[in-house]
């Protein structure tokens, strides 16, 4: 038996140990948000939280996460803020109407939620180097400003803290 | 449904003439089919696109599918527009997969903009010698970046207008006023002179009754209240939390999941199957299955599936193309540019008299390897047989094209199948019916179970088994005259695809002759975002770059020289360099190139900032794009689409390439098939132009085309080295000369 703590909740599945963490969520759990691109780790599509880390899950076996906490873009708003509300990130995401076809966005969300939660003010090698997610409808530009947005608001906060 | 020739040709003729109508709008009983057929209680149809609730929702059904070009969004935001609709009382769905819901109006967009010549992404079922009704109007597809301007201003508009003038109708009668005493807005409609209102709900049903009108009068610029505002795009909430829905996400009850491999060399078949009692021992699987040229293998988890694919050891039979290589296959090209069979694409003039006329004679050959579309979602499809039906859960281009697939594939009567839409985890012409491959598959394989199964491709079979963007080789010969002008063309290139006028000159060359050979070869070939576009407007507006030089001309002014009776071209080309600071210097160590492309009705020019990383690779800095198209209807979503074509483009520029070995792709996966990324991406500008009367033009492929030039033109400003074949990762630059070196 496999033990995974998704989005808070404990699960146990009779999976094998060498599954990857992508395909236990969208197979045997029904979480499909997080998507599949390449299989190779190479896009990110797949990316989720473990213990606030970002992880591509298409190449992270099962057996390798029993202990940690995963979270999922499914519980994201949810893992943040108590409640359902969006995250700065997601809401910058609407606020920039960063998706196109969307399908990498889950993927891409996660792992700016991770770098920011990390790095609430990173310069722009840290950014172009933390995603490396691929988005084939070309969306970088709006990550991108997306990105700024909240560090912006991250930066504003702290000065406010700090008055 | 049925559409004779005279009708057809009356009917472009009438759009020609300026009489939009929505082809819904014109069909009453499709109509009251949708009255019939799909409505709930209270719901009215106006016009088949339209539909009212009772508690004032007004419902667009939208043809086409969403693939994140926010056609969701634009389409209804015209209806509503000409409907005088609350916003905020607008719903929208995507319209079901039957006939009712066919898309007459991009037909006719289509045979209206160029002649009869359908377009190859429309060729599903079309066959215009013969023009069969039935098939023409079969279609729901999405491509030649066509929905906002056939549909939405043939149709969408049409239908709101259309319905906003049956509902006051139906309130004069009510109030027993004359109808030009009242007036719509937010979903009510008012008579002023007795202050009356009813909302749009409370007279659907009344409404209704009124024959739809043939000429409905649309709104002029100044009155309208959503069309060219950045109204936001309704699927971006599901898209931020996961929730949206692709059509890998479909999950109908006791789903099968199904990994496959195919014959890595097109045309081979399937010999033989080994091992496979061992892969049937393992965990979750439940059959293999042997295809006439592929081997798939069925389990209760995908992974599982894929895992006992591996071990599965099929033989697949020799074919004669088994030694071929992208060399092998330009070597062809070029036996093929050399012979005597050459067809005629553009004569004008005497280009053989400026040829021997000519005081000097400028040539060039340039090249493009295959491509591959690499959609972020894998090619997959989910297909279930039951009680001598069949539903398909898959995310496509054209809904009524994949039934029409499953039902022939199936051998089942269309009406028996039921495709159910989702969204598209991209598109770029990989969805098309034509170039999906999968669905073929799918439905064979869940043709041996009871139960639904997903069949799901990798990645590197979406790499391996796609329908490429053709290989193309293309030769230029450009005679000047004494005083260095360009008196005569002549370019002949391989392979004439759609659209017809990609390989066309936008510059006035008095003697053109324009020529192509056909030179087939056994790689499958489909449409990719902007078609023959992308290829011929790389060498097209390279070549031309390369005659400004030659002229000892600035680039930019030497392709105005050219544009005299061309206004709107030399707008684009203006704005954009003047945004981009075409005049002042670049900044140390950049430089500048400048493209243009006319293509699906818009007209685009590009100015691309290059330097070079100290490796000698091309980094792009800073991308200016005007472009113009007609009118604008959604400026944020028109913005988007420009920065993803830029992008798109840029991606086959600097690293697109699908090479031949044995017969077979070479690359697999984002490691060898590599993809531009947010470190590489460069700052992009969009200046949307609006022209006047002009026809809406395309939004989601013309910002393809021209970008690849823009940054080889660029890279020869900056070093002086004129690339001719693509893509750029095969190429080491040498920095530019210091000024220590001194200018030659």
């Amino acid at each position: 038996m496999i033990e995974l703590t998704i989005n808070g909740t404990t699960r146990q599945l009779d999976i094998e140990a060498e599954m990857p963490l992508l395909w236990a969520l969208r197979n045997e759990l029904g979480l499909t948000g997080t998507k599949f691109g390449c299989g190779i780790a190479a896009c990110g599509a797949c990316t989720v939280h473990v213990d606030g880390q970002p992880v591509r899950s298409c190449m992270t076996p099962v057996s390798a996460v029993q202990n940690g906490q995963i979270t999922t873009i499914e519980g994201l708003a949810h893992n943040a803020a108590g409640n359902a509300a969006l995250t700065a990130v997601q809401q910058a995401w609407i606020d920039h109407q960063v998706p196109q076809c969307g399908y990498c966005q889950s993927g891409m969300i996660m792992a700016v939620s991770a770098l920011l939660n990390e790095n609430p003010n990173p310069d722009e090698t840290a950014i172009e180097r933390s995603i490396s997610n691929v988005c084939r409808c070309g969306t970088y530009p709006r990550v991108s400003k997306a990105i700024r947005s909240v560090i912006a608001t991250n930066a504003a906060s702290t000065q406010g803290d700090t008055v | 449904m049925k559409m004779n020739r005279r009708r057809f040709l009356l009917g472009t003729t009438v759009i020609g003439g300026g009489l939009l109508l929505g082809y819904a709008v014109t069909r009453p009983t499709r109509q009251s089919l949708a009255n019939r057929d799909h409505t709930e209680a209270g719901q009215t149809f106006l016009t088949t696109w339209l539909r009212i609730d009772p508690d004032n929702q007004v419902t667009v059904v939208v043809p086409h599918s969403e693939m994140g070009q926010g056609v969701l969004t634009s389409l209804p935001m015209m209806a509503a527009d000409e409907m005088d609709a609350d916003w905020n009382r607008v719903r929208v769905e995507q319209a079901p997969a039957t006939d009712l819901f066919a898309n007459g109006v991009l037909i006719k967009g289509f045979a209206m903009s160029m002649g009869l010549t359908v377009p190859a992404f429309l060729d599903r079922t079309v066959d215009f010698a013969t023009l069969k009704a039935a098939e023409i109007m079969n279609m729901q597809i999405t491509g030649g970046s066509s929905s906002v301007r056939f549909t939405g201003e043939m149709g969408m508009r049409a239908a709101g207008a259309a319905a906003r003038e049956m509902l006051i109708n139906a309130a004069a009668e009510r109030w027993d006023v004359a109808a030009s005493e009242c007036d719509a807005r937010n979903s009510f409609v008012h008579h002023p002179a007795s202050g009356r209102s009813a909302s749009f709900g409370e007279l659907a049903s009344a409404a209704a009754a009124f024959e739809p009108p043939r000429n409905p009068t649309l709104k002029t610029a100044d009155r309208f209240t959503l069309m060219g505002t950045p109204v936001p795009r309704i699927d971006i909430p599901a898209k931020v939390d996961g929730s949206a829905m692709f059509g890998i996400d479909a999950r109908p009850d006791g789903m099968l999941y199904a990994a496959v491999t195919t014959a890595p060399v097109f045309g081979g078949k399937l010999a033989r199957v080994d091992n496979v009692d061992a892969v049937m021992q393992r965990r979750g699987v439940q059959r293999v299955i042997e295809l006439e040229d592929a081997v798939a293998v069925v389990a209760d988890n995908y992974w599982r599936a894929s895992e006992a694919l591996k071990q599965l050891q099929p033989v697949f039979s020799g074919t004669e193309f088994d030694g071929s290589s992208s060399n092998d296959i330009f070597a062809q090209f070029d036996a093929a540019l050399d012979s005597a069979d050459r067809n005629e694409d553009v004569h004008a003039g005497d280009a053989a008299q400026a040829f021997e006329n000519a005081a000097e004679i400028v040539d060039a050959r340039y090249r493009v390897p295959y491509l591959a579309h690499a959609a972020m979602e894998p090619m997959n499809c989910t297909v279930h047989f039951h009680d001598g039906r069949c539903d398909v859960w898959t995310g496509t281009q054209d809904n009524l094209g994949i039934r029409a697939r499953v039902a022939s594939v199936a051998d089942m009567d269309e009406n028996d199948v039921t495709v159910h839409p989702f969204y598209l985890g991209g598109g770029f012409g990989r969805r098309l019916p034509q170039s999906t491959n999968t669905i073929d598959q799918a439905t064979r394989i869940a043709s041996h179970f009871d139960v639904p199964v997903q069949t799901l491709w990798s990645r590197e079979e979406d790499t391996r088994q796609d329908y490429y963007r053709p290989a193309v080789s293309s030769r230029f010969r450009a005679a000047l005259n004494g005083e260095g002008q360009l008196i005569g063309w002549e370019n002949i290139y391989v392979g004439k695809n759609e659209p017809a006028e990609a390989a066309h000159l936008a510059y006035q060359v008095p003697n053109q002759q324009i020529e192509y050979v056909e030179s087939p070869t056994h790689i499958p070939f489909g449409a990719w975002r902007s078609v023959a576009h992308s290829q011929h407007s790389f060498f097209l507006e390279s070549f031309t770059d390369e005659l400004a030089w030659h002229a000892n001309q600035d680039p930019l002014q030497y392709r105005l020289s050219l544009l005299a009776d061309k206004p709107r071209h030399r707008r684009v080309l203006q704005e954009a360099a003047a945004r981009a600071g075409w005049t002042t210097p670049a900044p140390e160590g950049r430089a500048r190139g400048i493209a243009l492309q006319e293509s699906f009705g818009s007209i685009v020019a590009e100015v691309a900032e290059v330097s070079l990383t100290d490796e000698g690779e091309v980094r792009v800095e800073k991308v200016v794009c005007a472009i113009d198209c007609g009118r604008v209807i959604n400026p944020d979503t028109a913005a988007s689409q420009v920065e993803s074509g830029i992008i798109y483009g840029l991606t086959a520029a600097m690293y697109g390439q699908i090479s031949i070995e044995n017969g077979r792709v070479k690359e697999s996966n984002f490691h060898d098939y590599e993809m531009l990324r947010l470190a590489q991406s460069p700052e992009i500008e969009v200046i949307l132009l609006e022209s006047g009367d002009a026809p809406v033009g395309g939004l989601g492929e013309p910002a393809t085309p021209p970008i690849s030039a823009a940054v080889t033109n660029a890279l020869y400003a900056l070093t002086g080295q004129r690339v001719r074949e693509l893509p750029l990762k095969n190429y080491r630059f040498l920095p530019p000369p210091t000024e220590a070196s001194g200018n030659v």
